[in-house]
C-alpha cells in the first residue's frame, strides 16, 4: 500500500478538466458543454486529451486530426478562447487546474462536435487562384529566382491552411463573405513571387468589396496563427500593392 | 479506466423514420444569391480617403477645439458676435467648411463600414445605409447652406 502511495505521488499524471463544446445535430438542435475529467501528464499536447477521451471515455467525441504534428492543418480548434493547433498546445501551458475549454472554431458551420463545415473557407482560397500562373513556353529546367526573390514572400509560404486566421476573425464570422487572412495569405504568396505572372488579377481579385479592404489590422489572424505568419503585414502588403498599382 | 466507466452518449440509435435527423442548416458557401464580385476601386479610395481625411482632421479639428474652448477665455467667450467676427472672413469660413465635409463624410464611411461589419441580414445592412446616408446628406448640405447664407445683421 505504501508503495503504491509513493509510486503516485512520484507520478507525473495530473488531473485535468476538459470543458467540451458537443453538438451533434441527430440528438439535440443546440450545442452543450460537456466536462470530461482525465489522468493525464500535462507534459502532453490536449490532442493527447482528446484522444484520451475519445479511446476511453466517450467515442462519440468527434474530432479532426491527420498528422498530429502541427502540419497537416486538421486540428484547429479554439482552446481556451484562442484558435490554436491541438497538437501543438502543451497542456502544462494552459493552467491545467482550471478546466480547459475547448470549441470548434468560429464562424464556419459546426457540422458535429469540433468538426466543421470548411467548404467556404477553401471555396475563398480557391477564389485567389493559388497555383502559378505563368505565359510562354514550359522551360525544360527549373524556374529559377534568387535568394532574394524568393525570400520576398518566404513567410506566406508557410500556410497550412488550418483556419486558424481566418476563423479568429472578426469580420469574416459577420457573413462569411471577407475573403479572409488564409486566402490573402495564400495570394501574396504568388502575388510577390518573381515567377508568377499573374500578380495584377489576383490584386484585382482582393480589390474586392470583400477583399482586403475589410480588413480592419485587429491582429487576430498574426496572434492565432499556429505557424507564426505575419499575417496581417502580409494583407498589408497587399493593400500597399494595390495602392502603389494605381498611383 | 475500465469499460464499465464507458459512458455511451449520442447514439443514433434515436433517429427513426418517424424521428428523422434535424436537417444541417447549409453553410455560408458562395451561392447563386451571394453578391456578384464587384470591379472598380471604390472600396480602395473609401480606404485611402478615411486614412487622408483623418490626417487633416487632425490639423482642423484639434485647432477648432482650440480656439473655441480653449484660448482666449475659453467657451464663454462663444456668443452670436464671436461667430459672426469668424465667418466674415474667407479663412474661417473655408477652415468650417471642409472640417464640416471631411468630418461628415469621414464619420459616414466610418459608420458605412460599421453596418456592413455587424448588420447580418441584406435587409438591415440596406436600411440602415439609406438611413445613414439621408442623415449625412442632410447635415453636409444644412450646414454648408449656413456657412454660406449667413447673415450677421439678422438680429
Amino acid at each position: 500500500m505504501d508503495k503504491v502511495e509513493a509510486e503516485s505521488a512520484a507520478s507525473p499524471y495530473i488531473t485535468a478538466t476538459f470543458r467540451i463544446r458537443r453538438f451533434n445535430p441527430e440528438i439535440a438542435a443546440e450545442a452543450v458543454w460537456e466536462d470530461f475529467t482525465i489522468e493525464i501528464d500535462p507534459k502532453e499536447r490536449v490532442l493527447d486529451a482528446l484522444h484520451k477521451i475519445k479511446w476511453d471515455v466517450d467515442g462519440t467525441l468527434t474530432f479532426r486530426r491527420s498528422c498530429a504534428h502541427g502540419i497537416c492543418g486538421s486540428d484547429a480548434m479554439r482552446i481556451n478562447g484562442r484558435n490554436r493547433l491541438a497538437c501543438k498546445t502543451l497542456i502544462k501551458d494552459l493552467s491545467p487546474e482550471k478546466p480547459i475549454s475547448v470549441e470548434p472554431i468560429k464562424g464556419l458551420t459546426v457540422l458535429k462536435d469540433l468538426v466543421v463545415d470548411m467548404d467556404p473557407f477553401f471555396q475563398a482560397y480557391r477564389d485567389v487562384m493559388p497555383f502559378l500562373i505563368t505565359s510562354g513556353n514550359e522551360p525544360t529546367r527549373e524556374r529559377l529566382q534568387s535568394a532574394a526573390d524568393r525570400e520576398r514572400f518566404d513567410d506566406t509560404t508557410k500556410c497550412i491552411l488550418c483556419a486558424a486566421c481566418t476563423s479568429s476573425c472578426p469580420v469574416f464570422w459577420n457573413d462569411g463573405q471577407y475573403f479572409g487572412p488564409a486566402a490573402i495569405v495564400n495570394a501574396h504568396r504568388f502575388i510577390f513571387d518573381s515567377r508568377d505572372e499573374a500578380g495584377e488579377q489576383r490584386l484585382e481579385i482582393l480589390n474586392d468589396r470583400d477583399g482586403v479592404w475589410r480588413c480592419r489590422t485587429t491582429f487576430n489572424c498574426t496572434d492565432a496563427c499556429p505557424r507564426g505568419i505575419e499575417v496581417t503585414k502580409a494583407i498589408q502588403e497587399v493593400k500597399r500593392a494595390l495602392i502603389t498599382r494605381r498611383f | 479506466m475500465t469499460t464499465s466507466d464507458i459512458k455511451l452518449t449520442g447514439s443514433s440509435s434515436e433517429i427513426s423514420p418517424e424521428n428523422p435527423a434535424p436537417v444541417i442548416e447549409a453553410p455560408r458557401a458562395r451561392t447563386a444569391k451571394t453578391p456578384k464580385a464587384t470591379r472598380g476601386n471604390f472600396e480602395m479610395y473609401g480606404w485611402l480617403f478615411m486614412r487622408l481625411s483623418g490626417i487633416v482632421l487632425v490639423v482642423l479639428v484639434i485647432g477648432h477645439l482650440l480656439i473655441q474652448l480653449v484660448l482666449d477665455g475659453g467657451v464663454s467667450k462663444v456668443s452670436f458676435a464671436f461667430v459672426a467676427g469668424r465667418w466674415a472672413s474667407p479663412f474661417w469660413q473655408a477652415w468650417d467648411l471642409i472640417m464640416l465635409w471631411l468630418a461628415m463624410l469621414h464619420g459616414a464611411n466610418g459608420l458605412r463600414t460599421v453596418i456592413n461589419d455587424y448588420a447580418e441580414r441584406d435587409n438591415t445592412r440596406f436600411w440602415l445605409k439609406m438611413l445613414l446616408y439621408a442623415a449625412t446628406i442632410f447635415t453636409v448640405l444644412l450646414g454648408t447652406l449656413v456657412i454660406f447664407t449667413f447673415d450677421p445683421n439678422i438680429r
